[in-house]
């Protein structure tokens, strides 16, 4: 399988992408590591005319403490991400369910710049960005906005970002020594989640909790925080996990399978971030 | 469009179309039919190679993707004496493949985990070579493969897989 022929154009900065998006207009798609769209385009589920290869801009790949924030360049590849000195000590979920993206040939070429702006309800850093209340930075012809996890992911694979925007940077807020989970149901190891779950407890603070595969978009069980915010045990609050969303239906899950797996991985998920009984 | 590689540390330039795959560049453009195309979707394996010395799929990287890259196939893992690579020769000694179709696949990622886990444990391997598929299911004695390669295997037989003598079954 080969894709559809198009044009490769190499951006070497963000603002030359930007240059090249505004310049192609809806015709172009932003290549990163390309294991998100380039097996749509062998599928010819894409076909691009124009594909903006912004793989090769370097100082889009890092990781930064800045105060309150950790702040990561969006072309930071998979296996830089999980192994972060920085991540692992202050955004540990984020690190650990990155770990379990793909597989290793995957985490070695794809982005979390490239995962987050895919906006796949099946993928898992969605899920991590929302249950940690991440700010996604995009740059495009006026300048950067930053945009909030909860305002980013707006429909099947469709998100807040422009056709003439790139992302950037994703920050994320510290969350030092809080509880956290990762929970993702699988048929095959390397696969996609059937359904999970990224929670963050902080003792006494906010608890986020995001679900992966549960609806059209990448969601918050809003539910389950709101229960837990109002004194719920993780039990009672788990059993409001498939409240307001509205799982899909395939080859892998019926809609009520996919139910039942949300409440009970979310009950695992709040089990282990520390959300009592 | 021109993209340059080195490939087992020759150097080569070749014109291609964007949307060349590198597994197809690899075989079809320079013959190296080594690397194979399994599930042509980026699931099970057999076309890893190692790109700037990390393994990749590369049934899902563009040719122009690698362009200015160093690229490892398995026909560039041996001694130029012909003498084995050490995960090679582990997969020969303790018969690490069934078909074999998996194994050029399953070789390249075992060198770049081991790159990562010099002495990893059994489930580290398993986890390791998670992105690899053998449709033999002859997993048992790739992963054993990739601990001898890594020293770590220890291959004393335990108290199960030694039959215990019944008294009197002989006569």
């Amino acid at each position: 399988m080969i894709p559809a022929p198009f044009e490769l154009v190499r951006a070497s900065s963000a603002a030359e992408a930007v240059a090249l998006l505004t310049e192609h207009g809806d015709d172009a798609k932003l290549l990163a590591g390309g294991h998100s769209l380039l097996p749509l385009m062998k599928l010819r589920l894409a076909t691009p005319a124009v594909l903006v290869d912004v793989g090769r801009i370097d100082d889009l790949s890092y990781v930064r403490d800045e105060g309150a924030e950790i702040a990561i360049g969006a072309l930071t590849r998979h296996h830089l991400v999980e192994h972060d000195p920085l991540l692992i000590e202050h955004v540990t979920l984020l690190a650990h369910a990155t770990s379990q993206v793909g597989d290793r040939q995957v985490r070695h070429r794809g982005t979390v710049g490239g995962a987050l702006a895919h906006g796949d309800p099946a993928s898992d850093l969605p899920a991590v960005a929302l249950a940690l209340g991440a700010t996604l930075v995009a740059e495009g012809p006026e300048g950067r906005r930053q945009i909030a996890a909860d305002d980013f992911f707006t429909g099947f694979l469709d998100t807040a970002l422009a056709d003439d925007e790139l992302l950037v940077e994703i920050r994320f807020p510290k969350a030092t020594g809080a509880g956290w989970s990762f929970q993702k149901f699988t048929r095959r190891s390397m696969d996609w989640a059937i359904v999970g779950v990224a929670a963050v407890h902080a003792p006494g603070g906010d608890t986020g909790v995001g679900l992966v595969n549960m609806d059209s978009r990448p969601v918050r069980a809003a539910a389950v925080e709101a229960a837990v915010t109002s004194g719920a045990g993780a039990a009672a609050a788990a059993d409001q996990a498939a409240d307001g969303v509205e799982p899909p239906e395939d080859a892998n899950a019926s809609v009520e399978f996919r139910q039942h797996l949300a409440r009970v991985l979310v009950r695992r998920a709040l089990d282990e971030a520390g959300v009592g009984a | 469009m021109e993209i340059s590689l080195r490939v087992n540390g020759a150097a080569s330039t070749h014109d291609v179309e964007p949307r060349t795959l590198l597994v197809h560049h690899l075989r079809e453009t320079l013959g190296l039919t080594g690397t194979n195309v399994g599930c042509d979707t980026s699931s099970c394996g057999a076309c890893t190679v190692l790109l700037d010395g990390l393994s990749v799929k590369s049934c899902t990287v563009l040719a122009a993707q690698a362009d200015g890259s160093e690229v490892t196939t398995i026909e560039g893992l041996a001694h130029p004496d012909g003498t084995l690579h050490t995960v090679q020769e582990a997969f020969r000694e303790h018969h690490g493949l069934q078909c074999g179709y998996c194994t050029p696949g399953m070789v390249m990622a075992a060198v770049s985990f081991l790159d990562d886990h010099p002495a990893p444990t059994e489930r580290e391997v398993r986890e390791g070579i998670e992105g690899n598929l053998c449709r033999c299911t002859g997993y048992h004695n790739i992963v054993k493969s990739v601990l001898a390669a890594a020293g770590v295997l220890d291959d004393t037989p335990g108290p199960i897989s030694r039959p215990t003598p019944i008294a009197g079954a002989t006569p």
